[in-house]
């Protein structure tokens, strides 16, 4: 694609991402919800979270696959165990690439 | 600082991806300083390294950051008092990462509107950073796939999970979310499953809530 229709569409995603950040926080802010709405915004980090991370470490290639050559997957549970130890965000980001850079070293997974 | 150390990586990797996938380096930086987004920031790139027109990959976006929605409104009642400026400032910079440390201390956010915002500017100036040494990067490195590069995403959010998951609640929402993200995506669902996932996950971790403290 030309860099410039590159450059419009960049600044399309950034009115888009934008929108949804402001509104609520304009026309929310400081009002008391009513707890039951409070309780579920409350709930809304983990399972979004959940929802990004999940498929992309079962799924491959359009089914789930928990083979060893799936290196997201067990490389997932070793980091998992790290963020859960040391609740480092830096240590999980860096152990996770490295056990996957270091499985592809030797020949494991995609 | 530990997000500061979290962000160099992850926006290393994306520039590196950036430059691979033929955008202009004004391009990959433009859209680190004006979407500010992590994971649709390396979608995007797939998109365009795929040809995928414009509409679509804005659309794309819009979906996949329809979450920040959810989460500056979850942040919002806790934003009392604050002038619409700085709402407009701290709004822009609200991604998954800083949202997961601001909802983790929200009962101060009225009266730390400074730190807030510092957090917030100090997170996107490292993931400028970040970008930056990976357009630099992009250029020495051949294939990305040996440095672990592809899993920066991931990894990061596997860190923001865990640090969500403090009660039993939390951990079965997580649970259903993921679970049902995973069917829908194996179902065709390539860009709304996120979404969907999020709303009905939530719900059905509220209904667990409600039933224990019956």
């Amino acid at each position: 694609m030309d860099q410039t229709l590159i450059f419009w569409t960049i600044v399309g995603m950034a009115v888009v991402t934008y929108l949804p950040r402001l509104l609520p926080t304009l026309f929310l802010s400081g009002r008391t919800l009513r707890p039951l709405i409070a309780s579920w915004l409350r709930l809304v980090p983990p399972a979004v979270l959940a929802a990004m991370l999940i498929p992309s470490l079962l799924v491959r290639e359009d089914s789930v696959d928990l083979g060893f050559d799936n290196l997201f997957f067990w490389a997932a549970l070793v980091a998992f165990s790290v963020a859960w130890k040391w609740n480092s965000l830096f240590a999980t980001v860096v152990v996770g690439m490295g056990l996957v850079a270091l499985g592809r070293y030797f020949g494991l997974g995609m | 600082m530990p997000i500061v150390l979290g962000y160099v990586p992850i926006g290393f990797a994306y520039g590196v991806l950036a430059g691979k996938s033929g955008l202009s380096e004004a391009n990959t930086l433009l859209m680190s300083l004006i979407v500010f987004a992590g994971s649709a920031q390396f979608i995007a790139v797939g998109l365009f390294a795929s040809g995928t027109g414009p509409a679509a990959v804005i659309l794309t976006t819009f979906v996949v950051n329809l979450r920040h929605m959810l989460m500056a409104a979850s942040l919002a009642p806790y934003l009392k008092g604050w002038k619409k400026r700085y709402l407009a400032f701290f709004s822009y910079e609200l991604t998954d990462e800083t949202f997961a440390l601001h909802s983790s201390a929200a009962g101060k956010l009225h009266e730390c509107r400074l730190e807030a915002i510092s957090l917030n500017i100090t997170a996107q100036f490292s993931w400028v950073v970040g970008t930056v040494l990976g357009i630099i990067a992009s250029g020495l490195i051949g294939d990305i796939k040996p440095l672990g590069l592809d899993y920066a995403l991931a990894a990061m959010f596997i860190g923001l999970l865990v640090g969500q998951c403090e009660s039993p609640v939390r951990v079965i929402t997580a649970i259903f979310s993921g679970v049902i993200a995973t069917l829908l995506y194996l179902a065709g669902w390539h860009q709304f499953h996120i979404i969907v996932a999020t709303v009905v996950g939530a719900t059905l971790g509220l209904g667990v809530e409600l039933w224990i403290k019956r």
